[in-house]
């Protein structure tokens, strides 16, 4: 009977305990993009494939942000952000984030690799691997360039959708992980400007801090440009035609309005109006990159009928 | 009068395997719904059982 007193109680975590672990807010992000990727590939799946293709893609970044929860908690614990989260906050404990990760690695692409193909199910793996060993465990901490690299993972999900449907990769599924690569470090970056104290705190090597603002300020101006090309270029490719570049013009317009406004100005403005600007270039930025690839799936959901695409 | 004292461990308890026996049985419909339209879409699956046959043989005439 050793086992029943020997059992640590102090971590009874419920249900929904879990599903925090696997980041259901960036996990909606991945199944949306990954949806698009696979709707505006040129081969069509039946749709109970579809719908597993993404539920797998999907689960594998989940597990991703287990992985990433299991070796973060430290920091977790320290930021106003995170705090909250299971492992900081004792709902769970670390090792029951490492088990879940692990598991749900295993099978998402395991069954990505049964359900699709097992190209598709290969990027997966890269991505999890990718998300929880290259930037949580080895660069997070190292390098100002955490964001940059770290977006490379958060831009997979629809280059592996169109894998899923096609078979292989294509520059319309390069652009589209390009577009949200580009997104990443600006939008983040307009963060920690208004979350200072956050990344501070946690010696996060953020931008913020090894560069000062005024040189974060710089390099969101320069992303924003960055990520306006690639968005339009996008336009002219099989997945884009004129709905796509209209929300792409308009959009890119108010960002690099925006990326400006935040460049331009000097920390003692950004204190007196509370980040106003940093503020509404964040929450634009969540906006943006949803329109984006709206707009992508409404060519390919209209192209059938003669309205979408060129 | 039962001595029935339900602890928030149990509550808790009760959630997790709620939760993972729904998780399971979501899953075993999607594997029988995945394997229905993955047999369903790849034609007759025939295997060979070491005699020549005519659906073979017209395959090796194309």
């Amino acid at each position: 009977m050793a086992y029943l007193t020997e059992h640590n109680t102090d971590y009874d975590p419920v249900f929904s305990d879990y599903i925090a672990l696997l980041k259901p807010r960036v996990m909606s992000l991945v199944v949306f993009t990954a949806f698009v990727g696979l709707m505006a590939a040129p081969i069509s799946l039946h749709p109970v494939e579809a719908f597993c293709a993404v539920l797998f893609i999907a689960l594998g970044a989940g597990a991703s942000g287990a992985l990433n929860m299991w070796w973060d908690a430290d920091i977790d614990a320290i930021m106003v952000r995170t705090k909250t989260r299971p492992i900081p906050s004792g709902r769970t404990s670390s090792d029951a984030a490492l088990g879940l990760g692990v598991a749900l690695s295993g099978l998402s692409v395991l069954m990505l690799g049964l359900a699709s193909n097992w190209h598709a199910a290969g990027w997966l793996a890269f991505t999890i691997f990718f998300y929880a060993v290259v930037y949580t465990i080895w660069l997070k901490r190292m390098t100002p360039q955490n964001i940059v690299i770290g977006g490379a993972a958060g831009a997979f999900p629809p280059l592996i959708g169109w894998v899923a449907a096609t078979g292989s990769v294509s520059i319309e599924a390069v652009l589209m992980f390009a577009l949200i690569f580009m997104w990443t470090p600006p939008h983040f970056w307009a963060l920690a400007l208004f979350m200072r104290s956050d990344y501070d705190d946690a010696k996060i090597p953020m931008l913020t801090v090894t560069h000062g603002r005024k040189s974060t300020r710089r390099h969101i101006m320069f992303y924003a440009i960055l990520q306006s090309a690639l968005a339009v270029t996008l336009a002219f490719t099989s997945v884009g035609g004129m709905i796509y570049l209209t929300i792409a013009l308009i959009c890119n317009s108010i960002v690099l309005r925006n990326a400006s406004l935040i460049w331009l100005r000097n920390e003692a403005d950004a204190e007196a109006d509370n980040f106003k600007f940093e503020r509404s270039f964040f929450k634009f930025s969540l906006l943006y990159l949803f329109l984006h690839f709206l707009a992508i799936l409404a060519e390919a959901l209209l192209s059938p009928y003669g309205l979408g695409g060129w | 009068m039962a001595i029935r004292v339900e602890s928030e461990m149990h509550r808790r308890r009760r959630s997790q395997n709620f939760g993972v026996a729904i998780c399971l049985v979501l899953f075993i419909f999607l594997m029988m719904g995945l394997s229905f339209v993955k047999l369903t879409n790849s034609g007759p699956v025939e295997g060979y059982d070491h005699a020549p046959r005519p659906s073979m043989e017209e395959t090796e005439l194309k």
